[in-house]
């Protein structure tokens, strides 16, 4: 026991201190930026004179030294405040709030798509390793592992949209309709494409992984004995198979946070689909500087989170940490 | 081709590959601007022999823009993916045979770099350069390092512990003789193959991050532009826009994977003989 606490606290400590760089390597950037953020405020052709921009710029407090703006965007971050978005026109908290709810329901859904049918089909590939299913398999992963997210978001797209009409060609909701009447069939409707989008993107990765730590167990000497016993495949794959690859898949799905992320930057700018891969987009574009600060850090504690449950399940279920060794 | 044995075979394959790949690079370099420029006479053509992408809204001949992007993103590729490559090579290096804080340090930053999603990372880059093109390439070119600079630090650590390495040190050798001698020539071949295999990933993230808006113009023939151009006139129907740059990108990026695949086999002293 008090081995998996000193595990937890000390991964912890690490992650908080990464978490620590990350925010100090955003702000770098986005403050060494030439994009004056003042100009971006107002506009390029609005009438507003020197003085008020100075003013402006004063009241942002853009004329303090870098450290001393950093401690601020600190203090006022653990406070909760992240200031306001200049593209959105509202606090950058309440943006991420309401995108992330938007997002989320795409990220979980393709995530436990993509994460349960790379697995099946892993261990199906890996089991019968060398069959046509396995070559099947094989190929379709090595093309999805070299196909942008955004192009088969296209591609989906072009057939089911605009072809076959059976899906709506962008947004999240039907477009002109309040939010109170939206119907929860009518968000399915908009979230199927992103989804099955960031689905098939997230597959290859899963299974390709899967497939091969089911080689190694087929290959090894105690699925060897238990055939030898008389044990059916099956009951080879579910007694010896599947309980030693199952962890290091779970843990896998959790540490690929990052590249979910990224995709649904790539799928919502595809699909038009208003959630935080959206509002980076957009804040970036616009030099909208809070709004691209809060995204990264919000990022980054999604990243954060998932490889901190993935380090935590690798701790908690691996036998030779949880009694006390070390890896 | 019976008495032709896996290794010619495969020598062979690597050529081709490079050969086109390098086709596509030259003409995209050499290719006359007129011919992909705007032809109000032939606008929205499908694909037809004398067009065989097609045409887009402003009469542009898709098959040249794509293979001119195509040969913006190899070269692109090239460039990023050597920079990032030789950052790999000296941070791994370092941190296997300095080791205590520089080990600590390049360790943190690795872990740094893949805490932030890579496509905010780069969009993070892009911004506090200004965007532009300039933003892409240095952002593409500072951030594939992670990955790599990993295997080689597992690498050169692993060889740094054999036999002959620990005599060598008895032996009195410095060092920089030992990392030169005995080390290096060890790692260039991971080295190479991690190069050749960085390219996918610089490659793809380019046309990600162009397809969002980042870098470069509205005209400039790239992948990315020409996609999210697509993706603007989408409902029109014209689904060659979409399709062939699409594809022809997935090709190269499965060439280049292929690639070090191949060279992976024949450098590695397990599989050379096969």
């Amino acid at each position: 026991m008090m081995n998996m606490m000193k595990y937890i606290a000390g991964t912890l400590f690490r992650m908080l201190l990464l978490l620590v760089g990350v925010s100090l390597v955003s702000f770098i950037l986005v403050v060494s930026s030439p994009i004056d953020p003042v100009e971006a405020y107002v506009g390029s052709e609005s009438n507003i004179s020197q003085e008020q921009k100075d003013v402006i710029a004063e009241y942002w407090g853009l004329n303090d030294p870098p450290v001393q703006r950093y401690l601020t965007w600190i203090r006022n971050l653990l406070h909760g405040d992240m200031g306001t978005s200049i593209a959105f026109k509202k606090p950058v908290v309440q943006v991420l709030e309401e995108r992330f709810i938007t997002s989320a329901a795409l990220m979980l859904t393709a995530w436990v798509i993509s994460g349960v049918l790379g697995f099946m089909l892993g261990v199906v590939a890996g089991t019968f390793s060398d069959s046509l299913a396995d070559r099947v398999l094989k190929t379709f992963c090595f093309v999805m592992s070299s196909t942008p997210a955004f192009w088969i978001g296209l591609l989906l797209l072009v057939v089911f949209a605009v072809h076959l009409g059976w899906f709506p060609v962008g947004f999240s909701v039907p477009v002109g309709k309040a939010a109170s009447e939206v119907t929860i069939w009518e968000r399915i409707h908009h979230l199927v494409l992103p989804a099955l989008t960031l689905s098939i993107t997230g597959v290859s990765n899963i299974a390709l992984h899967t497939r091969q730590k089911m080689m190694d167990v087929m290959k090894s000497e105690y699925v060897l004995f238990a055939r030898a016993r008389g044990e059916s495949r099956w009951q080879i794959v579910k007694r010896h198979g599947l309980r030693n690859i199952a962890i290091p898949a779970i843990t896998l799905q959790f540490a690929s946070f990052s590249e979910l992320f990224g995709g649904s930057v790539l799928a919502e700018q595809v699909f038009s689909y208003p959630g935080l891969g959206n509002a980076a987009t957009i804040a970036g574009l616009k030099g909208d500087v809070p709004m691209l600060l809060g995204v990264a850090m919000f990022s980054v504690v999604f990243v954060f989170v998932g490889n901190f449950i993935a380090n935590l399940l690798y701790g908690l279920l691996n036998p030779e940490i949880r009694e006390g060794g070390r890896v | 081709m019976r008495n032709v044995n896996r290794r010619t075979k495969t020598l062979l394959l690597i050529g081709m590959i490079c050969v086109i790949l390098l086709g596509i690079a030259a003409s995209g370099l050499v290719m006359n601007p007129e011919s992909y420029a705007p032809d109000y006479a032939a606008k929205k053509l499908p694909p037809s022999a004398a067009h065989w992408f097609g045409t887009d809204y402003l009469g542009r001949d898709m098959f040249c823009r794509t293979i001119k992007g195509l040969s913006t993103s190899i070269l692109l590729g090239t460039l990023a993916a050597g920079v990032s490559a030789v950052i790999a090579l000296v941070f791994g290096i370092l941190s296997a045979t300095v080791g205590g804080v520089i080990d600590k340090m390049i360790s943190y930053l690795v872990d740094l770099f893949m805490g932030i999603p890579h496509l905010v990372l780069l969009m993070l880059i892009s911004f506090a350069l200004g965007k532009g093109l300039k933003g892409v390439i240095i952002g593409i070119a500072l951030t594939h390092w992670p990955n790599l600079t990993r295997v080689i630090r597992a690498e050169v650590l692993q060889i740094k512990n054999m036999q002959y390495v620990k005599a060598a040190e008895r032996f009195g050798r410095t060092k920089v003789q030992i990392a030169c001698e005995h080390i290096i020539p060890h790692v260039i071949p991971q080295f190479i193959v991690g190069l050749i295999l960085l390219f996918p990933h610089a490659i793809l993230h380019e046309a990600g991050v162009t397809f969002l808006g980042f870098g470069l113009g509205v005209d400039t023939p790239a992948i990315g532009i020409i996609l999210s151009e697509a993706l603007k006139h989408i409902s029109t129907g014209m689904w060659w826009l979409v399709f062939f740059p699409g594809m022809l990108l997935v090709m190269v990026v499965m060439l280049f994977d292929k690639l070090g695949d191949d060279i992976k086999l024949l450098i590695d002293p397990m599989s050379a003989q096969e």
